[in-house]
């Protein structure tokens, strides 16, 4: 589908729009403090208004994955050529750009979350203009990442959102800033270099024959990585079920085990989620912790199936204690936002269990999940935000009777409460239940025991909503004003999003389907 | 034979221009007012002359001067780097506060960076080992007597009187092992040393002793580990500006030398095929040795350099990592190995330049080459901060700067040569080295300055500078074609 916008596709529009807001934040004079918030508004509000027009008119039957015909919105441009070099035959890097219907619903939570981020920022007085920038410049790594179809440009993105998080978290963060911001940094960093060494002994695997000249062309294409016809004799990865090949997979499984984060890469998540200023939070469980496990479905899963089908039962087991796991350490937190972060290692284990079981139910949970937990986690950082911001205090036992002080937010608040408790109605049970269920088919018993995890996290919410919200009026709270025009304006869309999708998840689902049925069907014939 | 000397020197102008730019620097210091800076803008000019005349020569491929000299886009792709290196070490030089105090002085100095030019310039492109000898000790001495050039500066005295005895031993040894490699093949030009040992030879011990002594002085002047103990002091003790030519210019000639040496006469020249890929001389597995010190390099310099403060100390530490990872492109055997090394040194240069150059303003004006003293600076000098952290963030090798593309490109030499352990190393000390480059970026933003903390202004001069620094390092990590084509047309050597 041909979409254009003064000569360049939609996608890269959507990628670097933040880019040339950054650009004029960066020349406005530094008074201009209204005229950064704004431009950065606009800029993201743009990016709302393109995901919407994507949504609208993205064809749902077409599969992508491996098919690079059925990808739509597609820009390929080459970009690095390195014509006939002896020993290696044609060097090939593009700017390949495409959307399916695994990444259509990632882009659109990465605008929403993107844009609600920005209204939140509004009260963020130090640093105006650096801010802005950073931010913008990690939304367009997150944006570049979902719309990546060459390992090197996913790469680029992916490490490019690296130093801006370091920024952000180290500058506007809490007292303990420093420490969270380079554990952050360097976690990911590890995974980086492991995803490095894997993309070049892929690279070095996998030649295509060039249709029209019939050279034999290296390439950091991801489609072809994913035909096992592409790999070359004797490559490092080419084969099946090989050591190589595991290891590779392992490499990266890791990497994005600790975006996801997945027990036991998890322990720098609840550093950086509590010294995080509240918007940083917000994009950090909102979009960021998605990039793990979309890298798993886009790289993992279809370049690796031998693999997959090797270590599936590794991945589920390590989806149910990440869920058991994370519950209980949520439980023991008397930090409301180290309680959130808890939380969201425990819901994406939800994610991993569900993309592991191999089927169609259990995927489309799975995804479903990531999008809906992206929601609901953005809903709750932005409650405790509120909290946080008018009595300076995250304990748990320094509020009581919030409802009685501040009944609109209570409510707002307690719906994204129920959401993340998994309440029918709400679009977390959908999505916990699809994953269940699709695991269950596939892993009986570790689905049994994961499922405890949801007794856990009901417990752990019903007495966070008792002891911050219900009971007499605590001294904190005497004074605490409700909820403010703008904090509306942040809320209402996630809100929205929540009860429709938790009554009617069809379009959410509907976009992903034929995709997901396709991987699934893709990974369990071994790349065929 | 007249003839034959004509035509050697029609490859030969940018060195004779070297050598009247160097007369030329005398007669001025003679003549000029010493406040003057007109010894640099001479060896500007002189060094701009000299690199259009290399790059007019391109694409000619001979042996000059009855095989002495090599007369190849290898040599002239070295030639170019250092020229570039000098003539932002000349600019550097111009600006740098330390040398205040010598100001009468300071033809000399520009005398000495052209004598080590000149030097450098030998060492690319020689063939023949007396030449080869010569060229390493013309460079070598006049970096001893750079490096102690604020000599009123008990450091950089000292940091002189070290190099020279750390030089002279270690050249001596390389001395010896080079008349052992003469005295088993009996030549002294590397073509004919090459064809000796493809036939084969008998001595393979005295061979093997030979490497190694000969590694002992090439070892020494690319600063990699065991041979790395004068970097550090040198390079703490020696005026800013020094310390940037030892740690690029004298680098990139080094790795020039050591890749022509070692793949010219260690090669089995029987077996080169169409492939690109070689096998080390019977008997010999230098590519181990190396690949053994490339690593100990990478681990050595990085963890040392995470307990430095002085950040000139730093920069040599991670200098050493950085010969760690260029040696690892000439282990592999193959010609995408040189290539990668050609890569990584031509956006080293940038970047390494840059990092220098930036603590070069800082200590000029703060007065401070320790990384504590760093603190807040971005508050008050927020350009050049960015600029440091766009070199460090480059020089661990972080997307999407220059040293990505360099990192890139010489793991993936390796991975495809199948030293899967050596790349493992790399990418454990590049994790590693995470952390001393961004201590100084944190420093610099994480604090807020203490006292008096007015921005300070630089000038539109040092602006200048810092951009043609900054930008080819970004532009690099984005749109590196041409550094590719560059690289591959500059592999081929003359007799390979």
């Amino acid at each position: 589908m041909e979409f254009q916008i003064f000569g360049l596709g939609i996608l890269t529009w959507l990628v670097f729009i933040p880019i040339i807001g950054m650009a004029i934040i960066l020349l406005l004079p530094d008074k201009n403090r209204n005229a950064m918030r704004w431009t950065a508004v606009s800029v993201t509000g743009i990016q709302v208004i393109l995901a919407g027009i994507i949504f609208f008119i993205f064809d749902r039957d077409k599969l992508g994955i491996n098919d690079a015909e059925s990808f739509q919105f597609i820009e390929k441009f080459s970009w690095i050529t390195v014509e006939s070099v002896p020993w290696v035959g044609r060097i090939e890097i593009s700017y390949f750009l495409g959307l399916d219907g695994l990444s259509v619903l990632m882009v659109i939570l990465t605008s929403l979350i993107g844009f609600i981020g920005v209204i939140s920022s509004w009260n963020i007085d130090k640093m105006v203009k650096g801010y802005f920038s950073l931010y913008l410049l990690l939304v367009t790594g997150m944006m570049g990442v979902f719309v990546a179809l060459d390992f090197f440009l996913f790469f680029i993105f992916w490490e490019a959102m690296l130093l801006p998080m370091y920024f952000l978290i180290g500058l506007w963060g809490g007292p303990r800033r420093e420490y969270a911001a380079i554990k952050f940094f360097l976690y990911t960093f590890v995974g980086g270099i492991l995803m490095l060494l894997t993309m070049l002994a892929l690279y070095f695997s996998v030649a295509y024959t060039d249709p029209v000249t019939g050279q034999s062309v290296h390439t950091f294409n991801i489609l072809h990585m994913m035909n096992p016809s592409n790999y070359v004799e004797g490559g490092l990865l080419s084969g099946v079920d090989t050591t190589w090949r595991y290891v590779a997979w392992m490499a990266l499984f890791i990497n994005f085990a600790i975006k996801i984060p997945l027990f036991p890469f998890h322990t720098w998540l609840p550093d950086a989620h509590v010294e995080a200023p509240t918007p940083i939070s917000v994009i950090l469980a909102g979009v960021l912790l998605k990039l793990g496990t979309y890298g798993l479905l886009r790289i993992n899963f279809p370049i690796f199936p031998d693999a997959t089908m090797y270590f599936m039962y590794f991945m589920a087991a390590l989806g149910a204690i990440s869920i058991i796991y994370g519950a209980f350490c949520a439980m023991a937190q008397t930090d409301f936002k180290k309680l959130i972060a808890y939380s969201s290692v425990s819901h994406m284990g939800i994610v991993v269990l569900g993309i592991a079981a191999l089927n169609t139910q259990g995927m489309v949970g799975g995804v479903l999940q990531m999008f809906n937990h992206g929601i609901i986690t953005a809903v709750l950082f932005l409650a405790v935000g509120v909290l946080y911001d008018r009595a300076h205090t995250r304990g748990l036992n320094d509020f009581g009777g919030v409802a009685k002080q501040m009944p609109k937010y209570t409510g707002i608040a307690m719906i994204g409460m129920f959401a993340a408790l998994g309440l029918p109605g709400l679009n977390g049970f959908v999505s916990e239940l699809f994953s269940f269920l699709g695991a269950f088919e596939s892993y009986r018993w570790i689905t049994m025991i994961a499922v405890t995890g949801i007794i856990i996290t009901a417990a752990y919410i019903l007495w966070t909503i008792q002891r911050v919200f219900l009971g007499e009026k605590s001294e904190k709270v005497k004074n605490l004003a409700d909820l403010t025009p703008r904090e509306y304006l942040a809320f209402l869309p996630l809100i929205i999003l929540i009860i429709l999708l938790g009554i009617y998840p069809a379009p959410a689902i509907e976009l992903m389907n034929s995709s997901l049925s396709h991987l699934v069907e893709f990974v369990v014939n071994g790349g065929q | 034979m007249i003839e034959h000397t004509l035509h050697s020197i029609s490859f030969f102008i940018p060195e004779i221009i070297l050598v009247i730019t160097l007369c030329v620097l005398i007669v001025a210091d003679m003549a000029a007012n010493p406040k003057s800076q007109i010894g640099g803008w001479i060896l500007l000019v002189g060094l701009l002359l000299a690199g259009v005349f290399t790059v007019l020569q391109s694409g000619a491929t001979d042996s000059v001067f009855y095989d002495m000299i090599a007369a190849d886009p290898f040599s002239r792709f070295f030639k170019i780097l250092l020229i570039l290196a000098g003539l932002f070490v000349v600019l550097f030089s111009m600006q740098n506060n330390e040398f205040d105090d010598y100001k009468e002085r300071m033809g000399e100095y520009y005398m000495l960076i052209t004598g080590m030019m000149i030097g450098m310039f030998f060492m690319v492109s020689s063939t023949n080992l007396l030449l080869l000898y010569l060229a390493f000790e013309v460079t070598s001495i006049s970096s001893y007597v750079l490096a102690g050039f604020t000599k009123r500066e008990r450091k950089s005295a000292e940091a002189s009187m070290k190099y020279i005895i750390y030089g002279a031993v270690s050249s001596g040894v390389m001395l010896y092992g080079l008349s052992l490699l003469v005295g088993v093949t009996a030549s002294t030009d590397i073509y004919a040393i090459n064809e000796a040992l493809t036939e084969g030879i008998d001595q393979y011990l005295i061979l093997n002793i030979s490497i190694v002594m000969i590694m002992v002085g090439m070892g020494f002047k690319i600063a990699v580990v065991p041979f790395h103990f004068w970097a550090p002091d040198v390079y703490e003790g020696a005026p800013i500006t020094v310390t940037a030519i030892l740690a690029v210019g004298s680098k990139i000639a080094a790795f020039g030398l050591l890749i022509r040496f070692f793949t010219i006469v260690y090669v089995d020249s029987s077996g080169i095929s169409e492939t690109g890929i070689w096998s080390a001389v019977d008997g010999v597995h230098w590519d181990i040795l190396l690949g053994g010190m490339a690593a100990l390099a990478m681990i050595v310099g990085n963890l040392t350099a995470l307990r430095q403060d002085n950040i000139k100390r730093m920069l040599a530490y991670s200098s050493i990592a950085h010969a760690g990872y260029l040696l690892m492109g000439l282990v592999i055997l193959a010609e995408q190995g040189i290539s990668s090394i050609l890569i990584y040194l031509f956006i080293y240069l940038f970047m390494n330049l840059g990092a220098f150059y930036v603590a070069m303003l800082f200590s000029n004006r703060f007065k401070t080459e320790s990384i504590k003293g760093y603190k807040g600076l971005g508050f008050r000098a927020p350009l050049q901060s960015v600029g440091l952290t766009i070199f460090l963030v480059s020089l661990t090798g972080l997307p999407p700067t220059g040293g990505f593309i360099a990192k890139l490109y010489i793991f993936g030499a390796a991975v495809s040569g199948g030293w899967i352990w050596l790349v493992a190393v790399a990418g454990i000390t590049t994790i590693i080295s995470l952390f001393y480059y961004i201590r100084v970026v944190r420093n610099m933003f994480f604090f807020r300055p203490e006292g008096e903390a007015d921005k300070v202004e630089f000038g539109y001069g040092s602006t200048v500078v810092l951009m043609l620094l900054l930008i080819p390092t970004l532009i690099l990590g984005i749109y590196f074609e041409p550094v590719l084509e560059f690289a591959k047309l500059s592999i081929q050597m003359f007799g390979v």
